[in-house]
């Protein structure tokens, strides 16, 4: 982060930079007979003071968040291998494409006539993920992986129920992602949480003693959060589906099979895929993304609204928009009675869905395994060179696209994952995910994902041998990291005991 | 194997690779999964396009689109045709913002953090509530997860919700409430508004909140305070979903009794993209601050003493609290929030005021022209911001209307019939900044034209 250093000042906040009478904008006339606006509002529905907004001109606006942004670490300043979160490259040609005017400004309510481009992409992106994924049906609603889960979740609940039958607990591993019992709570269901075996896995016996007529379904991600893949899962699906439930397959670490394995053909019933991970449409800061979530013929009737279809005369329809404008055959109707009905306003997040459908024609079926096997081949080759350097919890295993390691060998001197991290700031890199998955100590868990290149790779690997040495000779080294970024680190417990969250109401 | 631009991997790295790992194929890294699911042969996907092909292709779907570039749009029903300052493109698109993810590393992040800061407080300054979140997928998710909120609050379980809020943001709210095993009773309208001779009848000690949308979905201005009076009487909270640009003009629902406040930041500078994705917003008030959803930014000093951002009062969230979180949102719509930041920086104090104020003359200027077309009724007297309802000639058929005036260059308003069967052949018209007085009078004379010819 050396290029940070130069902006080493505090950032004024756009508020601070306000001087009474500037303005930034620039707004059409206002070219039609004007009524006093008293006249056309009651008095106390009106703003009695005017907004405490900054008064700013455009290039305050302009340096203000360049100034910001050059405090800021995206894929684009350097290596991310951050676990779990896939930080591939996001391609520019995808940017471009998805602000065509024809894409980005479309209004949802538009007759269906005048937006079968945007219908055709939808229509054709739910085939491509039915394909990779193995599943019989797609929906592009949920907005997020966390979406999606409780959107999959919803759709089982509402399985069993249209069955008579009332299961309540959702079972998941140690390992799973936080997002997954938390959707399971969203859901309605009680989560129910089996340890892993020594060797990463899920544990075949507790899983065994877990199930039972309550279980409603089964949350797992494979690979799992540990990078490895659950040998035994079609077992798991065995057991899960003798006792009646189903299998709900988080696609966070879908990267890892592009092409190699379908959860569809695992066994799964439900599917969700992190577009933003999978399939290289940008983090953006913290989102948007995506969540799709695919299901096997039997969950199709629960599917939320609305789906794309395609009729006979390759007319491309909205279906199950109760509250549809399109004016033609096939609206209104909605997908199924049994469906669980909305979960996100119109049609889930389209511009991202855009540069999804651009990825995958920009690779293809030996593209997009080609992806899968670099991403694994990439983290198998980090792993072997760190091995003699850290504790590998699950040195027998090969790992997929991401693998864990602990820092617990530092931890006699002093030193936590916490340290390691922040010391990789100083060289440039934005630290691995740390303390995650929860059944490791001292967690470090590396996705470099298949975007990177060899000398990336070795670069990193030996400052992670490099810190490791540091580490034990000068600890307190780490203690103090980072040295080179516009903030040292930060007093978080202060932040959270007495909150300051804005600037303008105290 | 084909070459891609994306892949930077030579043949003489995987060979490299592969020894140093002590395997000779990168088949044998996948060796631990079953022969019985490993999936071989071509995947059923769209085939691979080179970089200019792709250009084209997309462009090709792109023109089959009718875009506001091209059409003069008097629709909006939840998403809204305002002009976007340029800026806005220029900021999103600094790749330091987009290619990165949430800021879990503040020290490399402090860009994204205080971007998200300075969010929180415009969104505080617009609602007139003291605590504000990062954004959520969207104002309808935003509206669920405050039903979910103030259900968790008050201990009960019921959410009464105005027939007056948006049909989609209803249903979503339908679909939450189901999962989370809490009641949904519906109130209807009167003159636009929602019914309060029925809501006083509806309210009790059972409620946890009533929602409403302030512009409503008619367009109609609800009167916040007093429904606020009502429950709060009744010891529930009031939920307002509000169209944030109206709030340059009208006054925040946080200082007329408003408890939470969310909606949909997409009139602040986002593109309509086909309705997403847009940026939910999210306030409440103190009292609440500790079960708001999602990541929330709070100031902090380092080590020097010098002002820093983190995430903040994370006890909440899920990957720390797990079943037990307030939510399980975990991603949300953090580029767009900067959107909304950006514009709402170059609009400042005096521009949001100027275009509130420009969204209503121009709408009432359309208002009394769609009126005088012989046959067309307004339909209520309720006060509006950028929106009303019209009633057409009971031999007008809405979807015949809208398929003429696209072809006359116009995409006209939303057809009310199919999510209110009892307003059949009525329409929602939208005008915003962007409608010029031609466009309005053209818009006019074509739907008379077609109005006297059926």
């Amino acid at each position: 982060m050396r290029s940070m250093r130069e902006n080493d000042s505090e950032e004024k906040l756009i508020f601070e930079r306000s001087r009474p009478g500037r303005i930034g904008y620039s707004l059409p006339p206002c070219d039609v007979p004007a009524t006093p606006k008293e006249n056309l509002i009651p008095a106390y529905m009106l703003r009695k003071e005017g907004l405490a907004f900054p008064e700013v001109y455009e290039v305050d606006v302009i340096r203000h968040y360049t100034a910001l942004s050059r405090r800021n670490f995206g894929v684009d300043n350097g290596f991310y291998p951050l676990g779990s979160c896939t930080m591939k490259y996001n391609p520019k040609v995808n940017e471009d494409v998805a602000r065509y005017p024809g894409f980005a400004k479309i209004h949802p309510y538009q007759p269906e006539e005048s937006v079968q481009g945007a219908l055709e992409l939808m229509y054709t992106l739910q085939q491509d993920l039915a394909g990779i994924t193995g599943m019989d049906a797609i929906t592009l609603q949920p907005a997020a992986g966390a979406h999606g889960e409780w959107t999959g979740l919803m759709m089982i609940r509402a399985y069993h129920e249209s069955r008579g039958e009332q299961r309540t607990k959702v079972i998941v591993p140690d390992s799973s992602h936080g997002t997954n019992p938390a959707s399971a709570s969203v859901a309605g269901f009680q989560a129910v949480t089996i340890p892993s075996t020594a060797k990463g896995m899920v544990d075949l016996d507790a899983l065994r003693a877990a199930v039972g007529e309550d279980t409603a379904a089964l949350m797992l991600t494979n690979p799992n959060t540990l990078g490895l893949f659950e040998e035994h899962i079609v077992e798991i699906a065995d057991i899960v589906h003798q006792a009646g439930g189903l299998l709900y397959y988080d696609g966070a670490n879908s990267n890892a099979i592009l092409g190699i394995t379908r959860p569809g053909d695992m066994g799964f019933d439900v599917v969700h895929l992190n577009l933003h991970k999978t399939m290289s449409t940008p983090h953006g800061g913290g989102g948007p993304g995506a969540g799709p979530v695919g299901v096997k013929q039997r969950l199709i009737p629960f599917l939320p609204e609305p789906l794309v279809v395609k009729n006979d005369q390759g007319h491309y329809a909205i279906i199950g928009s109760r509250t549809e404008n399109h004016g033609s055959e096939g609206t209104g109707s909605p997908v199924s009675t049994h469906s669980i009905g909305r979960v996100k306003a119109f049609y889930g997040n389209f511009g991202i869905l855009v540069r999804a459908y651009a990825y995958i024609r920009s690779f293809g079926s030996d593209g997009l395994r080609q992806v899968s096997e670099d991403a694994v081949l990439n983290a198998n080759y980090m792993m072997k060179r760190l091995a003699p350097h850290y504790n590998m919890p699950y040195p027998e295993q090969r790992c997929k696209h991401e693998f864990v390691m602990s820092g617990s060998s530092l931890v006699p001197y002093g030193v936590r994952t916490l340290d390691v991290a922040k010391r990789l700031l100083d060289f440039g890199y934005h630290p691995p995910t740390i303390y995650f998955p929860l059944n490791v100590e001292e967690c470090i868990m590396i996705e470099p994902t298949e975007t990177e290149s060899k000398e990336t790779l070795d670069s990193f690997v030996d400052v992670m041998i490099a810190i490791a040495k540091e580490a034990k000779a000068t600890p307190e080294l780490l203690h103090n990291a980072p040295y080179t970024t516009p903030v040292t680190r930060l007093d978080e417990t202060g932040a959270a005991r007495k909150p300051v969250l804005n600037c303008t109401c105290g | 194997m084909p070459k891609h631009r994306y892949l930077p991997l030579t043949e003489q790295d995987r060979s490299e690779m592969l020894r140093t790992i002590g395997i000779d194929s990168v088949e044998a890294l996948f060796a631990d999964i079953p022969e019985s699911i490993r999936f071989r042969g071509e995947l059923p996907v769209s085939s691979r396009l080179d970089e200019y092909s792709l250009t084209r292709h997309m462009a090709g779907l792109a023109d089959r689109n009718a875009d506001s570039d091209r059409y003069a749009s008097f629709l909006g029903a939840g998403i809204y045709d305002h002009y976007i300052p340029s800026v806005i493109q220029h900021v999103v698109s600094r790749s330091e913002f987009y290619t990165a993810y949430t800021p879990y590393q503040p020290e490399i992040s402090q860009g994204e953090l205080q971007a998200i800061f300075e969010f929180q407080s415009f969104i505080c300054e617009l609602t007139g509530l003291k605590v504000a979140n990062a954004s959520m997928y969207d104002g309808a998710t935003a509206l669920a997860e405050a039903g979910s909120l103030a259900a968790a609050a008050t201990k009960r379980k019921q959410l009464i919700v105005a027939r007056t809020v948006h049909p989609e943001a209803r249903e979503v709210l339908a679909a939450y409430a189901r999962g989370l095993g809490l009641d949904i009773v519906e109130i209807g309208w009167h003159d636009g508004v929602i019914d309060h001779q029925a809501l006083a009848s509806a309210v009790s000690a059972d409620t946890a909140a009533v929602l409403i949308q302030h512009p409503n979905f008619f367009g109609s201005l609800e009167d916040i305070q007093a429904i606020g009076e009502l429950v709060h009487g009744h010891g529930g909270l009031l939920v307002v979903s509000s169209n944030p640009l109206s709030l340059g003009l009208l006054e925040a629902p946080g200082k007329l009794g408003a408890d939470i406040v969310v909606g949909d930041a997409q009139p602040l500078g986002i593109a309509p993209s086909f309705g997403g994705p847009t940026c939910g917003f999210f306030a409440v008030s103190e009292a609440n601050m500790r079960r708001i959803p999602g990541r929330i930014v709070g100031q902090t000093t380092d080590r020097n003493g010098k002002r820093g951002f983190v995430l903040t009062l994370q006890a909440r969230e899920q990957h720390i609290r797990r079943e037990k979180a307030a939510s399980n949102i975990c991603s949300n719509q953090a580029l767009l929030a900067l959107a909304a930041s950006v514009y709402l920086s170059v609009m400042g104090k005096q521009g949001m005021a100027d275009v509130a104020e420009l969204n209503l003359q121009k709408s009432h200027y359309a208002k009394s022209c769609l009126t005088s077309i012989p046959g067309v009724d307004l339909v209520f007297q309720a006060a509006t911001f950028n929106e009303f309802v019209i009633r057409l000639p009971e031999e007008v058929d809405p979807r015949l209307l809208q398929r003429n005036l696209l072809e006359k260059g116009f995409i006209g308003g939303y057809d009310l019939g199919p999510s209110y069967p009892e307003l059949p052949n009525h329409v929602l018209i939208a005008v915003t900044e962007k409608r010029s007085k031609a466009d309005i009078d053209q818009f006019a004379k074509v739907m008379e034209e077609w109005i006297c010819g059926a």
